[in-house]
């Protein structure tokens, strides 16, 4: 098992490169971001990514699959995930029907070892993403989103393929990868995830962007929006974070609420068109009313 | 560098952070492959390796600030030649002022920090061997440059046209400030590293995580940091317990869903399915007392108990200090919880005679007039210290609400050590308590609702 992308070179010259290359993708990483996803792919661990909801943890992989040419596997986190549904599953149907063929057929039939052989073999074995990422031959990043969903006890069999990137199935045996795929976990925070788990990654902290940052994700991503307006929204944003609120305004919604004020022509932002509008960036009652607050009309 | 290194992970340990030896090894591979002399991707590759928890990356960044210090030899040198300078001279201190003026009205980062050095060589009154903490040479620093005049003139003086605009600037020049402020702080920390070396200063700069922090002797900034943590401790608890009532056991066979399923294997029933139990929620209680030493500790606990109040099939909650009332109605359909818990100072009608904690009389009371309602299925939690002033205790109120009730609880936000000490009556009361338990921090509070639910 080698190292890095299928020839076994690193995948990223430089810090720089990387970040340019996202850029090009349109995901604006900071130093930080661009850096952990270098040491990544030198070291051959996965990527731990944590942060409030809507700030491009998901986007991230999605960008470097991108940016790479590799393609992205995805396995979403719920809470009833289990084995069958996140490694490899048996095609017990299949399976149960082979068997009753052969009784059918017992005439010409093979026996009991040869038919076992059979039905325990490739082609009734259904891979899901983990072992589809671990099997793969072209380049892959595999994105195990949301995982503080899943349960304490079923983090564990993210474990082997983490850090070792191999899946023991008890009948056909052991499958290694045969190159590294670029791993990224992406979490909520929703429940502290165990150590085990975190031992086995590098951790990316992505929290809300500063007003610099903010400014060009807006200029990048909403089309037709002018530079002064971009700044008014990142500065008007970061004021509204800084209120004590249940939930914060995310990028996304930073985004959308630029977009709306683009579709309905506004050229500056006052108080009026900021209270109006207050529900696109804040979804609690409490939150709104409270942002109100800070806000007030002029008579 | 590999002896640096192994200090500084001794120094992260030693401050709560819980770094393996996978981790540190991972660190120095990690190191291999970053630029010599680039500190930000230095310390970004430490980060990304020693910190896996986003509450920690603050004790991580003082203590990585201490221990690869940025240039402390020349510094040292620094502080040899401008020490024992005290009170600034009078015509290069409002030079230095109006500077500090200018560059934060002009957002000019280098001009900052480069001031903010000349600020602490002029105001802080350093020199080599004193004994005073860093906190001191701050505050005569910011106090020499006068830093809320200054913000107050700059977010005056920038012309705005609308109240948005006043408070946009004024968000900007604030930010600009607490960047100021950072880099003095920083300024000073080198010097004091030059000084005295970094393991003695690691030592007093360490601070404690938010959940660590005591109720009743934090400091007003740790009361908002703690108000902060109290959200997502909170909702990480709600998730753990719904997940706990949940999959506790399994019911009874469900025979018309097993059936259903069995029809994809042919008839077979190799899959059997189950009736999920829904096992009761508790109905809670809180009194509390919110006099003025627990004042806080019981803002935090009702905060909190509101916060994962889905999680209990009723909460009423009282508050007390020598007479008691029932403040539930504050707290219902409230959406802003820290809100209500204000309100519970200004509108409870708590004070009977003096003002002095009672308990045994807002007792009394509170079982005259509620104590009918508690039920088989109600958790009783007493929040207080217990200091009653030497009044008559009344313990036996506890005694009949432990009779009626499911469980009762005493949680005391004092140190073990100090309970029955004084006038407090604690063991008066525990007796007839399923349990009393210290609740200094969040951790503990988490600690104790866990063990509720």
């Amino acid at each position: 098992m080698t190292l890095g992308g299928a020839g076994g070179e690193p995948r990223f010259e430089s810090v720089e490169a990387l970040r340019r290359s996202l850029a090009g993708a349109g995901y604006l990483a900071d130093a930080a971001i661009a850096g952990v996803v270098y040491l990544a792919d030198r070291l051959g661990k996965p990527v731990l990514v944590e942060g409030p909801a809507g700030t491009g943890k998901t986007q991230l992989a999605k960008s470097v699959a991108e940016v790479t040419g590799a393609r992205l596997i995805r396995l979403q986190c719920y809470e009833g995930l289990d084995e069958a549904k996140a490694l490899y599953e048996w095609n017990y149907r299949k399976q149960l029907l082979r068997i009753q063929a052969e009784r059918v057929a017992e005439q010409g039939g093979a026996g009991w070892e040869a038919l076992e052989e059979d039905i325990f073999s490739e082609a009734f074995l259904l891979p899901r993403p983990l072992l589809e990422a671990i099997r793969a031959a072209d380049p892959v990043v595999l994105l195990v989103d949301e995982v503080d969903r899943v349960e304490v006890e079923t983090e564990a069999l993210l474990l082997e393929v983490l850090s070792d990137y191999q899946v023991s199935i008890p009948e056909l045996g052991t499958v290694t990868a045969t190159q590294v795929p670029l791993v990224f976990l992406t979490s909520n925070n929703t429940r502290e995830l165990s150590e085990a788990l975190k031992r086995r990654c590098l951790y990316l902290h992505v929290d809300y962007p500063d007003v610099e940052r903010e400014r060009q994700i807006v200029l990048a991503k909403v089309p037709g929006i002018d530079e002064h307006m971009a700044d008014q929204v990142a500065r008007v944003v970061r004021s509204i974070r800084a209120l004590e609120l249940k939930k914060a305004p995310s990028v996304s919604e930073t985004l959308d609420w630029a977009a709306t004020l683009v579709l309905l022509n506004v050229t500056t932002i006052g108080a009026e068109v900021v209270r109006d509008t207050l529900h696109l960036l804040l979804k609690h009652r409490s939150d709104i009313a409270k942002a109100r607050r800070q806000f007030p009309v002029e008579a | 560098m590999l002896d640096a290194l192994a200090g500084f992970v001794g120094e992260l340990r030693a401050a709560g952070l819980p770094v393996s030896l996978t981790e540190s090894l991972d660190a120095t591979e990690a190191l291999r492959h970053v630029p010599l002399g680039d500190r930000e991707a230095f310390k970004a590759a430490l980060a990304a390796t020693l910190v896996k928890s986003a509450g920690h990356r603050r004790a991580f960044e003082t203590a990585f600030e201490v221990w690869f210090s940025a240039g402390a030899g020349a510094l040292a040198a620094g502080v040899a030649a401008a020490g024992g300078d005290g009170a600034g001279e009078g015509g290069e201190g409002e030079d230095l002022a109006g500077l500090v003026e200018a560059a934060l009205r002009d957002g000019d980062d280098e001009a900052l920090r480069a001031l903010a050095a000349r600020a602490v060589a002029a105001w802080s009154g350093m020199s080599a061997g004193r004994p005073a903490g860093g906190t001191y040479y701050l505050y005569r620093t910011l106090r020499g440059l006068d830093l809320d005049g200054a913000l107050e003139r700059l977010v005056a003086g920038a012309g705005a046209r609308s109240a948005l605009d006043e408070r946009l600037a004024g968000d900007e020049y604030r930010a600009r400030a607490e960047r100021f402020r950072g880099e003095v702080e920083a300024e000073i920390r080198r010097r004091l590293v030059a000084d005295r070396g970094a393991e003695a200063l690691a030592r007093t700069l360490r601070k404690p995580l938010p959940e660590d922090l005591d109720f009743m002797h934090a400091t007003r900034e740790e009361l908002a940091a703690l108000r902060r943590a109290l959200q997502p401790v909170a909702r990480r608890l709600a998730v753990r317990l719904a997940r706990r009532r949940r999959h506790r056991r399994r019911g009874p066979l469900d025979f018309r869903s097993t059936v259903r399923h069995s029809m994809s294997y042919g008839g077979v029933p190799a899959e059997p399915r189950f009736r999920r139990p829904h096992p009761a929620k508790p109905e809670i209680w809180v009194i509390a007392d919110v006099s003025g030493s627990v004042a806080a500790f019981a803002r935090f606990t009702l905060q909190f108990v509101y916060a994962i109040s889905s999680e209990f099939s009723r909460v009423r909650s009282f508050a007390f200090v020598d007479g008691v009332d029932e403040v539930t109605r504050l707290f219902d359909g409230a959406d802003d919880i820290s809100d209500a818990v204000e309100r519970v100072n200004a509108e409870a009608d708590v004070v009977w005679l003096d003002g002095h904690s009672d308990y045994g009389h807002a007792l009394t009371a509170l079982w005259e007039r509620w104590g009918g309602e508690i039920g088989p299925r109600t958790t009783v939690i007493l929040l207080g210290d217990a200091r009653n002033n030497y009044h008559a205790a009344e313990a036996w109120v506890v005694g009949d609400m432990a009779a009626r009730a499911r469980h009762v609880y005493w949680l005391n936000p004092e140190p073990r050590s100090y309970w029955d000490t004084g006038d407090s009556i604690v063991a008066e009361y525990a007796r007839f308590c399923d349990g009393a338990f210290e609740c200094r921090n969040l951790s503990q509070l988490e600690r104790f609702v866990e063990h509720l639910g």
